[in-house]
Formats: C-alpha cells, structure tokens, sequence
C-alpha cells in the first residue's frame, strides 16, 4: 500500500520498520515532525530532550546498551551536538545509531545556512541523503544495517524541501530486530587517551573501509543518457530531482552517500560523459573531494554558494531558452507576532525603556521587526545570556542591556549561561518570556510545561525555583499581559547591581482557549500609539484605528497602552 | 499538472494541498508536495506547491511553471502571479489582509490590484470565498469554496474531488465541507 506521506513522517516510519526502539530530539525546523510521528508507534519509546547534545547522548546510550537508536535535529542543532558526536565515532555502536540532521538552505526557518555534511567528514561518520520520501524511509533502514556493519553512527542528511515535501510511500511491516547483548569494553566504550588513541586508528580503518564499500552499494548509481554523452551531473538529494527535470539530456550520477563517496564509480562516470558538472546546495563539498581525486569537474564556478537552487536556477545556468518570468513589486509580508502574543506587551515596553536587549531564539526574535524595534542581538540557542554579561563585562557594567529568552530555550541553553552571570557577578537583568511551550516549532512540551512528548503528565521543571538555585536572588514573577507590572520590574532589576530574573507568564495565544471580550474603538483621536504594538489585528484609517474582531484575541494590551482610553471591552457576536 | 498555493501563514493553505494530494492518489498518479513550516507560518506569505503527473521529480514550482495558482488574498495573488503559466489560470480569494509594513505605514497596500490581473491574466477569477463559506455554515471551509471552484474552472473530476475533500477532513465536519465544496463549484464563475 502507498501513502502520501510527509518525508520526516516517512522518516520515523523508517524507524519504525527499522526496530528503532529509542528516539531523542529537541524540536526544530525542518526536523520537528520525524519525533512527533514517531512517537504514535506501538511499543516504542520517544521524547523530547532539553537538547540536542542530551538527545545524541540518550540515543547513544541507548545505542550502546544494544537497541536500535535515533537522534533528530536541524542543523545548528547538531552543533550543540557535536561533542558527543565525534566521540560517538570513536566508541561505535551496538545497536545501530542514525543521526538525522535537517539543512535549512534559504534560511525559511533559521539563523544561518551551515552545511552539516562537512560534520561527516571531520567526525568520519558516513553520511546518506536521500531525494524524496520513499527514499528516505529506504535510507534510514539501510543506515541501521550500515551502522552495525561497520560499527559507527551513520548521519542521514535532509534538507527543508526534502523534509517538507510529501510523495508517495511503500508501508512495509516493522522488522523484529532484537536487543543485542551488552559486553563491558573499556578500550571500546570508555574514552580516555589510552583506549582513544586505539579507537582512532580504528575510525581511520573503517574509513577507509567504507570508502571501498560505498562504490558498490545501489544508492549511488549512474543514469546515463543513451543519446548523448555532452553533459554528466553529480549531485545529491533534492537538487537530483531538480536536475532530472531541468536537464533532461544530461547523464547523472545519483549520489546518495554524500560522505564517503564513491570516488572510483564517479570516475568511471567521469570518464565517460564530455563535461562533467557537480550541482550542490551551499558548500563545494561534493565539488572539492572529486578535485581532490583529480576528477575535473565545474561546480561552484557558475553555482551560488548561499539559498536554494531551483529547476529554473539550473535551466538558467545551461542556457535553456526559458523566459523567466519577473515578479512584480509588492510590499513583503514578514511573519509577525500573533494578535493576542503575550510577548508583543513585553517589547513594546523594551522598546519604550530604549534598552539595549539581547535576544534569543523563538517566535520572540520577531522582537526586532518594526514597529516593536527591540532586540538589538540573536546569535545562537541560549545566547542572549552569555551575550548580556559580556556587555556588562565589557564596559564595566555601565550598558543599559538586559536579556530576553523563552521558556524552552532556557532550558536547552540558558541555564549555564544564568549560572556564569551569577558566579561571575555581572548583575545582569534577563526577562524569560514562559508562554508554556516551544512556540515557533509548533508547539512543543518541554520539561517546564509538566507534559511529555506523548501529551502524559511528566514532572515540570519550576522556572523560578531552578533560577533560585542558579543563585539568583531577586525573581519577579508577573503576568506578560500586565504592561505596568511588567514596566515596574524591568526599571527596578536594571538598577540593580545583583543579577535578577523576570519571568513573564502567558500561555501562547494559540494554545489560551479561554474567551475574553474583544476590544473596540470609540472616539478614537488617531494619535498612533496603538499602532507601535504591531497587532496584525489593529488597522488605522484616516478616521481613526479600528480592531478587526476575527483577530482579536480580547488581550487588552492595546486598551492598556491608549493615552485617552478609546479601546473598551466590546461583545463577541 | 503544477498547481501554487499561496495566502498567509494560517489560513489553511495546507488542507488544500492535502486535499489535492489525495485527489491524485483517487486518480491514481504520482504526486508530490512542498509546504513551509516555522516562521513563515506567523502570518508571513506562505506558499504550497502541488504537482500531479505519471512521474513527478521536484516538489517545488517554478516561476512560469504553475497551471493553477489559488490565492487566498489579494496581495499574495499578485506577488506569485509570475509562477503561472501564459494560460493558466489564477482563482483569487477576493479578500485583502494587511501586511505589516502597510499596518505600520511603512509601505500601501497596493490599489486596483484585482482589476491589473483580470486585464493581464485572461484565466484569472476572483470569489468571494469567505461570503459563500459563511453561507456554507462557517467562515473556515473558505478554502474548501477554494477547491469547489477551482474543480469547476479546470475540469477536475468532480466525483473525485468531493470525495478528496471528505477523506480530508474530520468526520463532524465533513457535512460543512461538503456544502462548502458544491456551493464553490456553483458559484464560481
């Protein structure tokens, strides 16, 4: 039977069908959705990490016990992760172990367009990629049996429009895969300089091992064009299906172990077609190992090294007489705060106070787009802490800074960052914006929301509690919708020279299904001050503001900031 | 067959491709999706790509690829209206949804948008599918109206769309939509 299926829900089918028996992620783009439908298997056992380092671990563990287990991520999660991947390396597995890391080239979902399969290389993982869903289901099953084979966790690379895109796929039944005994080996498990320094050679043995083995496996395949030998085309993952369809004449050679590849197949193909090209997304990374082989191809030389390639961007290239048709002039339309966001009260005051504000990642980043104007700093997961203290540090604690977090990215990076401020002195103010959940995602549990993965109770973590034993020693706790309160505390903490936590709680608005009276405008005198909190749901006329009543949420938030108290509680129809 | 999506994160632009997804399994082809998940679903442009065929290679559209562009609001018409093909048909949500540049004054939202694409674009038609969703029972099947129009205007099979539609959604709504549908296939014109 055949499913249209999303391709990281194909993925967790793999994985199912697989017998993987543990799964740990932390959400994000483009990767979120392979936990969420993993977790609705029979018999098997998924959560949602704090991180992504302590998502590789648990599957590592898990992996090392004998079961078949699965790490997901986006790709900058897999920074968080690499400590424990380079060294996972080193140990091998038992049970198979496949990390599946999410590229987001274009940037749809991220703070950078990083290419994680120079991970494979430098932590000597192989690495699949597959095109479609079907394949990826395929792939994930074959990178069990490679990992237990050689003995190594095996990366399996997607990128946003091969995660996010749908096609049909073959269900099969899941495997009976047993758990396999665990034998105690130090020179094997425990890693310190006497058993890595063998460990090591034994990575460098099994590199080169699969070198030799991935020339033969039916993924990497070559499709020769039997009219024509002009064009040959080496590429992998999506850009293989963009290449099928944009240059129909050409001969390609499907990679799909982007590392090791198969450099003596490839050469073969070389070999045989005219001009040989390599199209890839991001980094020349496929381009320069064939260079390095002495294999002449083009690549990077006509192929931008940032966003997305397309079927058009490589008809272009090849000069096909395609009129490209111009897109017309129209103003954008960025993502915005939802009417109702319980963060939107807290960035106007920010803004109001002209503070300097190191933010974070989250729907909360939308801070910074006008009208709201207020975070001044994003860097990466949990930045917005250490970032805070180095401006404190750096001048001498005179910056008018303060940070801004979330409630789940305080838990997967902020806590040690809070705790360097506090044992370091730097006095710092950080605002954790705790609506209850992980928002941009799409609505992840965590452990402060006291919900698993499953939607079951589980213990939640206490924000304040945890920033007490941090040793913080003044914590406000107020309501994110209450812009005085909210107001009152931020003047006090960033007077003071002691660190000190607001938390500002509101459960997400999408997720609030209590019912408040809509706001409505009378005798409004147009003065534009509502208009700085950016509610999509607040339009101004000449005549004045008006409140759309299917976006309003009944916050109040702009009844609160209205110097002549025109926006009063209306009646839902 | 290249079918565009296009409106604004949360109007639900992904039950419609879902629905035509499930329209090509009923028929039998091959099928393939692109949707956008993440930021750009916070009220940004969002777009979803939909392409039918014996054998489909990209889940992505490209400019000057799309037989069928369905628009759930006006502005988002006119920025993906270079996706259509010369004779293809573009089906407009004739509704108007502020971006945030235009909220804040930064930029206007552009005048006499729907009057430009009905003199370009001979295969372009607006409905009101908001007005005639409400009709139907509830302001949120307006992209189910979407569909019912858009499977009269290309000759999709009927029998097979309807029964798409109710493979699709939850069985306490399917009456809705159900109506919803055939009061779009009526309508449109």
């Amino acid at each position: 039977m055949k499913e249209l299926m999303l391709t990281n829900k194909a993925v967790a089918r793999g994985a199912y069908e697989a017998g993987v028996r543990v799964l740990s992620a932390y959400p994000g783009t483009p990767s979120t959705e392979i936990a969420e439908n993993f977790v609705k298997f029979d018999g098997v056992y998924a959560e949602w990490a704090p991180n992504e380092k302590v998502a590789l671990e648990v599957a590592a563990g898990a992996a090392v016990a004998g079961g078949r287990a699965m790490a997901c991520m986006k790709h900058v999660g897999l920074n968080v992760a690499a400590d424990p991947l380079f060294t996972a390396a080193y140990t091998g597995v038992n049970g198979g172990l496949v990390i599946v890391v999410a590229d987001d080239p274009g940037m749809h979902s991220s703070q950078n367009e990083q290419d994680s399969r120079f991970y494979a290389r430098s932590a000597h993982i192989p690495m699949l990629e597959p095109s479609d869903a079907q394949e990826a289901k395929d792939f994930v099953k074959l990178a069990y049996e490679l990992s237990e084979q050689f003995d190594t966790p095996v990366l399996l690379r997607l990128t946003t429009r091969v995660a996010h895109s749908r096609s049909l796929v073959e269900l099969c039944d899941p495997d009976d895969v047993k758990l396999r005994p665990y034998e105690k080996s130090v020179t094997k498990y425990t890693m310190m300089p006497s058993s890595a320094i063998l460990r090591h050679r034994v990575v460098e043995e099994r590199d080169v091992e699969l070198a030799n083995h991935v020339n033969g496996m039916d993924i990497n395949r070559a499709e020769y064009n039997k009219k024509s030998n002009k064009i040959g085309v080496v590429c992998s993952g999506i850009v293989y299906q963009y290449v099928k369809e944009a240059l129909p004449e050409a001969s390609v050679y499907k990679v799909g172990t982007v590392y090791p590849l198969p450099i003596a197949e490839i050469t073969k193909f070389a070999n045989k077609v005219q001009q040989l090209y390599v199209i890839e997304e991001l980094e020349p990374f496929i381009e320069r190992q064939l260079k390095a082989a002495g294999i002449k191809c083009k690549g990077k030389d006509i192929f931008s090294l940032q966003g997305e390639l397309s079927v058009l961007t490589i008809m272009e290239k090849f000069n096909r007489e395609t009129p490209v048709p111009e897109p017309e002039k129209v103003p954008g339309r960025p993502p915005v705060m939802c009417a109702g966001c319980p963060h939107r009260g807290v960035f106007y005051v920010l803004n109001k106070l002209k503070l300097t504000v190191n933010g974070d990642i989250g729907c909360y980043t939308l801070g910074a787009q006008p009208p709201l104007s207020a975070v001044d700093t994003v860097l990466c997961m949990g930045a917005s802490i250490g970032m805070a203290h180095g401006f404190k540090k750096a001048t001498k604690g005179t910056s008018n800074n303060i940070a801004v977090i979330g409630d789940s990215t305080f838990i997967h990076s902020g806590i040690t960052g809070l705790i360097n401020a506090v044992y370091n002195r730097s006095g710092i103010t950080l605002i954790i914006l705790d609506n209850s959940t992980t928002g941009m995602t799409g609505h992840q549990q965590h452990p402060a929301t006291g919900k698993n993965l499953k939607g079951e109770p589980a213990p939640a973590v206490l924000l304040d509690e945890l920033c007490r034993a941090c040793g913080v020693k003044e914590i406000d706790v107020v309501d994110a919708y209450d812009l005085a309160e909210v107001e009152r505390v931020i003047k006090k903490d960033i007077l003071s020279d002691e660190v000190s936590v607001i938390i500002a709680q509101r459960p997400c608005v999408l997720l609030d299904k209590s019912v408040k009276p809509l706001k409505t405008v009378s005798d409004c005198r147009n003065c534009g001050k509502c208009m700085k909190l950016g509610c999509p749901a607040i339009v101004r006329g000449a005549d004045g503001v008006k409140i759309d009543p299917d976006q309003c949420t009944g916050c109040g938030i702009c009844a609160q900031v209205c110097p002549f108290g025109a926006i009063k509680e209306g009646v839902r129809q | 067959m290249n079918i565009l999506i296009a409106g604004v994160g949360g109007q639900g632009t992904l039950l419609t491709s879902k629905v035509l997804g499930r329209y090509a399994e009923l028929c039998g082809k091959d099928c393939k999706l692109s949707e956008v998940h993440g930021m750009s679903q916070r009220g940004g442009s969002v777009t979803t790509h939909v392409r039918i065929g014996d054998k489909v290679h990209s889940p992505v559209i490209w400019p000057g690829g799309a037989d069928m562009i369905i628009a759930f609001e006006v502005l988002e018409a006119a920025r993906v209206k270079h996706f259509l093909k010369p004779d293809g048909i573009l089906l407009v949500n004739d509704v108007r949804i502020l971006p945030m540049p235009c909220i804040t004054g930064a930029a206007a939202y552009p005048s006499g948008i729907k009057e430009k694409l009905l003199e370009q674009i001979n295969g372009a038609f607006f409905i009101d599918a908001a007005a005639i969703a409400h009709e139907a029972g509830n302001v949120k099947s307006a992209n189910v109206v979407m569909l019912g129009a858009l499977c009269k205007l290309f000759g999709f099979d009927k029998e097979k769309m309807a029964q798409a539609v109710t493979d699709c959604v939850p069985e306490k709504f399917r009456a809705l939509n159900s109506k919803a549908f055939e009061l779009g296939y009526e309508r449109v014109k």
